[in-house]
């Protein structure tokens, strides 16, 4: 469960919250950080899922068989691509 | 042991952070935490983790998670845990993330002490070889020959002339309950280790090697590549502590090319087929003291 400070004044030990006294808050993305960025073929996926575990910015999740990639968060290293025995993955310019 | 890719949570309790692209020690942190789960308190010390972490108000941690003075990683961490069992609280799990420079320098007596009281914390040390938040200074896990911004590539010194302290040695001579090596490069031996530990009750260590492609001038899409090229050629050892016992985990049949290794990198980029030579023999003596002391064949 996640709290917000404001919620409450925390005046004892037994009032101060099992869990974090902020919003898990992103207010900004990371798509900037990108010159490539990588795109799935999925018909050459196998859904091994080495690429949603390597992945440093764990961008991408499990989708079905496949996987999709969030590109607001994706920064574009292509480790992933690397990490990919199917050569499913590949990079493209970002214009 | 049963995590895997398929059985790992799925959730990511470390998103959004502004690590470099393809930062080793972001992998790391994010993988362990995965494994560890929503109920891991995070407490990491001065250092890039806590630099691209908490860029108020861009929280990316998803668990509890709290910075630490720079030496202080396992004081706070004793004092969480202490915290927490005064308040009866029983399901969580005090995890620290801790560089290199936080670990083996400025916070060894720290974690010395925390061992020393056998606290139920876990300590991960994520090490990609230099302090890289203040801008690549070298630290005592720096690598012999390594170019940083205070052993810098001249004339006459080429880079770091010390080798790499024995963290791991270290740690398991305080006959701590659990320590344990591991690198990016492979993911499957450091998540089986991350649940060991995280299942011990009692003080365990994981040293996680973890490649800075902006500290190391390696492409970004080359860390963990170049993660597991360490273990293979030989510069690094995947390798347990448990119960007084030393096991290797992975025993490379014949060792890569170390001149490979080196040559890819641009910290090293100075470094002559002599001193290539030099970093070979360093690996074979160390290897052999390994073999002698540690892991029998
Ligand atoms: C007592 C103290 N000295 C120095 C610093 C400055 N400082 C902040 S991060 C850092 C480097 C951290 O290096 P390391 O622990 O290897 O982590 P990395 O940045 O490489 O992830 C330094 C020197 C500090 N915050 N506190
Ligand atoms: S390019 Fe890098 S950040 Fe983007 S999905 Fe691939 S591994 Fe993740
Ligand atoms: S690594 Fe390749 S084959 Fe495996 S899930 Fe990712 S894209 Fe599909
Ligand atoms: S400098 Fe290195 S360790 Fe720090 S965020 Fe960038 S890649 Fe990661
Ligand atoms: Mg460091």
């Amino acid at each position: 469960m996640i709290r917000d400070v404001n919620e409450k004044a925390f005046t004892t030990l037994k009032n101060i919250p099992f869990a974090p006294a902020y919003k898990h808050t992103l207010v900004s993305v990371n798509s900037g950080f990108r010159t490539e960025k990588p795109v799935c073929n999925r018909d050459k996926c196998n859904g091994c899922f080495l690429c949603y575990l390597y992945c440093p910015d764990g961008v991408i999740s499990k989708d079905g068989e496949s996987i999709s990639i969030n590109y607001d968060y994706c920064k574009g290293c292509g480790i992933c691509q690397k990490i990919c025995r199917k050569d499913a993955i590949h990079m493209e310019k970002e214009r | 042991m049963s995590v895997n890719v398929n059985t790992l949570r799925e959730d990511e309790y470390f998103f959004g952070h502004k690590a470099c692209a393809g930062c080793g020690g972001a992998l790391a942190v994010r993988i362990a935490l995965k494994v560890i789960g929503p109920n891991a308190i995070a407490t990491i010390p001065a250092g890039c983790m806590s630099a691209v972490g908490f860029n108020f108000p861009q929280l990316c941690f998803k668990n509890n998670a709290i910075i630490s003075t720079f030496a202080g990683t396992a004081s706070m961490m004793t004092g969480i845990e202490a915290g927490l069992k005064a308040l009866g609280k029983k399901d969580y799990k005090v995890v620290g993330f801790a560089g290199d420079g936080g670990t083996a320098d400025i916070g060894i007596q720290a974690l010395s002490g925390a061992i020393d009281r056998n606290d139920d914390v876990l300590y991960i040390c994520y090490d990609n070889e230099a302090y890289m938040n203040t801008g690549i200074q070298k630290s005592s896990l720096t690598p012999f020959g390594a170019r940083t911004t205070t052993t810098p590539a001249g004339r006459n010194i080429k880079g770091n002339q010390k080798v790499k302290k024995n963290m791991f040695e270290i740690v398991a001579a305080h006959g701590i309950r659990y320590c344990a090596t591991a690198s990016i490069g492979y993911l499957q031996d450091f998540m089986n280790k991350v649940e060991k530990a995280a299942s011990i009750k009692g003080t365990s260590y994981i040293h996680v090697l973890a490649p800075c492609p902006t500290g190391w001038g390696i492409k970004t899409d080359e860390c963990v590549e170049v993660a597991k090229e360490v273990v293979d050629c030989g510069l690094w050892y995947l390798a347990e502590y448990e119960h007084g016992t030393y096991r290797l985990n992975r025993r490379p049949r014949e060792f890569t090319d170390v001149a490979h290794y080196i040559r890819r990198q641009d910290r090293f980029k100075h470094l002559s087929d002599t001193e290539i030579k030099e970093i070979t023999l360093q690996r074979d003596a160390k290897w052999q003291l390994l073999d002698k002391q540690y892991f029998s064949k």
